[in-house]
């Protein structure tokens, strides 16, 4: 279980997060919300980038947002972004590895195999000495998801991964978000707009609307609730 | 980027492309580096006089300064004008060493080196906080700095006392050199390998999880520190091996001159020289760091002593090293376009 408690995120005047209260279970769950609602911002904050003004997230008894932004890694809390993230100049294996080794997930003997394995996971195995370079959007994607899976990760969050992809790759991303909770055991929190994706890989979806909880709980219930969809579509003035 | 890699039909192939098959094989760059191991070693001290072996011995223990300033701005993204002052403080400390104790020349450039990778991360430690242009003038300016304390103090030239200064003009000495290396053809080979050494001490942390770590603060500070990279630390590393380059190379240098340290290898102007001969090696491997480096010594001194009058080439030449500085920019920028990345 993820808790997140009076999350207040202010930028000058702006409030990015109001007071977020919300709680995720395992497996895989949503983080829907109109452009601006604060989702990404709070995966800002959940990897340290964005000092909350109050606010605690506990995940497993440990409030990560007290420990120092490089040991979230180390802890178990993997992220991908919204643009591109995988290292050019490396190559497909050395850029999971690169995860696998300074995030503490294991013994270097073991690296070969965890690496192979989480590019295996994504279906990557055949280009693994390819420079990122010369891979295919749709590629460079999935890396960044074997690079949030490799070794032992807790915590997985997932900035619109399938932003720009066509449907049949969506698909086999699709497939392949379904199976992180299964494969590493951790909670994965999708963010994107594409609610085929949303509905599809997770049973508990959280809304969140001008920085705090519009509504959460079972996905297809979020979804048919008459706020969230105020919230998407506007409200009707009479 | 998203264009597929074209494949050409089979059965035609172009010369560049053989070359560039050619340079993708295991074997290519091992091979390389023995076949002008052996030329430098041997092939070179037969073909030139004295003249030129003393400007190849520059070159050699160049090439690992401009690695290092090359390292720091295409590996890790840390512009730097600043490798100077590590060379500074590599070659004064080994000058004083030299003289002043009976340590094998080897050790004490290895020490000049030590120290200048110390005062390299103390004085990077601050500096790590700026970036980009900000981090540029930071470390011009002390690199400033340490011309302005070595001008106050002076090079030790063998004579006593904390500064290692001669009163007298009869009093000032050589550095020693190497017993095994005391000819100027068996120093310059000396340096060659030594400066061979240290560009693979660099070749091998590139190739390793230091390296790693640098290609992602390079792309993307954030994303490394999710990647669980311990940032400023890796920084702090990088300044540490450029600053050891550059000192044991300042360390070479003090053997190579005759008599009397001058500051003018160590000016603001060999500072923004250096950072020009960089980019124009080229920043994205260490062969870059060997090629600014003939640019720099065997290049400049072939245009100076062979085709014009010496004063007026030296500084048409720098304006010509301006120029393709420049080109590079451009053609750099113009690349990072067509990737759809921005300069």
């Amino acid at each position: 279980m993820i808790f997140i408690e009076d999350l207040t995120v202010r930028f000058g005047g702006v409030v990015s997060l109001d007071a977020m209260t919300a709680q995720f279970p395992e497996g895989t769950c949503g983080l829907i919300g109109p452009n601006g609602a604060g989702k990404t911002t709070f995966f800002n904050v959940m990897s340290g980038f964005v000092t909350p003004a109050s606010g605690r997230v506990v995940i497993d008894g440990t409030n990560i947002l007290a420990m120092p932004d490089f040991r979230r890694a180390r802890w178990g809390l993997r992220r991908t972004f919204q643009t591109e993230q995988a290292i050019e100049t490396l190559t497909v294996f050395e850029n999971v590895a690169t995860v696998y080794e300074h995030s503490g997930s294991g013994s270097r003997a073991n690296r070969k195999t965890a690496v192979m394995d989480a590019l295996d996971f994504v279906g990557l195995t055949a280009v693994a000495h390819d420079k990122v370079r010369t891979l295919r959007a749709k590629e460079r994607r999935f890396i960044e998801v074997a690079r949030a899976v490799v070794g032992s990760p807790k915590v997985v969050m997932l900035d619109e991964p399938a932003a720009g992809l066509p449907d049949e790759e969506t698909a086999e991303l699709r497939a392949i978000i379904r199976g992180i909770p299964g494969r590493t055991g951790a909670t994965v929190i999708l963010v994107d707009h594409d609610m085929e994706l949303v509905q599809a890989c997770c049973d508990f979806t959280a809304v969140l609307d001008f920085g705090s909880l519009l509504a959460s709980g079972p996905t297809a219930e979020v979804l048919r609730n008459e706020r969230v969809m105020q919230a998407y579509l506007g409200v009707e003035d009479v | 980027m998203t264009a597929t890699a074209t494949v050409p039909p089979p059965g035609r192939t172009s010369p560049v492309a053989a070359v560039g098959r050619l340079a993708s094989q295991r074997w290519f760059t091992p091979a390389l580096v023995v076949v002008l191991l052996v030329i430098a070693l041997f092939v070179i001290p037969s073909a030139f006089d004295p003249f030129w072996i003393a400007n190849f011995t520059q070159m050699a223990l160049f090439a690992p300064v401009v690695a290092s300033s090359g390292l720091l701005y295409g590996r890790v993204g840390l512009v730097s004008l600043g490798q100077v002052a590590p060379y500074a403080i590599g070659t004064w400390m080994t000058l004083r060493l030299g003289h002043g104790t009976s340590l094998p020349i080897p050790v004490i450039i290895v020490l000049g080196g030590v120290v200048a990778a110390v005062l390299g991360v103390l004085i990077g430690l601050p500096a790590l906080r700026v970036s980009g242009l900000y981090l540029a003038l930071v470390t011009l300016m002390l690199a400033a700095g340490v011309e302005i304390l070595i001008a106050e103090i002076k090079f030790p030239n063998g004579g006593s006392g904390f500064k290692g200064l001669s009163k007298s003009i009869s009093g000032i000495k050589a550095l020693r050199r190497p017993s095994f290396a005391t000819t100027d053809v068996t120093y310059y080979r000396f340096v060659v390998i030594a400066g061979v050494m240290l560009l693979l001490v660099a070749a091998a942390m590139l190739a390793g999880k230091p390296g790693r770590a640098w290609a992602s603060i390079r792309q993307s500070e954030a994303a490394a520190l999710t990647s669980g990279i311990h940032v400023t630390r890796y920084k702090m590393l990088a300044f540490a091996l450029a600053s050891f380059m550059a000192g044991a190379a300042g360390g070479l240098f003090a053997g190579a001159v005759p008599k009397g340290m001058s500051i003018d290898a160590f000016t603001r102007q060999a500072a923004v020289f250096l950072i020009a001969v960089t980019i124009m090696g080229g920043i994205q491997s260490l062969w870059g760091g060997i090629l600014g480096a003939f640019f720099a010594t065997c290049f400049l001194k072939f245009l100076t002593q062979n085709v014009v009058g010496h004063a007026f080439w030296t500084r048409f030449s720098l304006s010509m090293f301006g120029f393709g500085l420049l080109m590079n920019l451009v053609q750099s920028t113009k690349a990072a376009e067509k990737k759809g990345i921005a300069p």
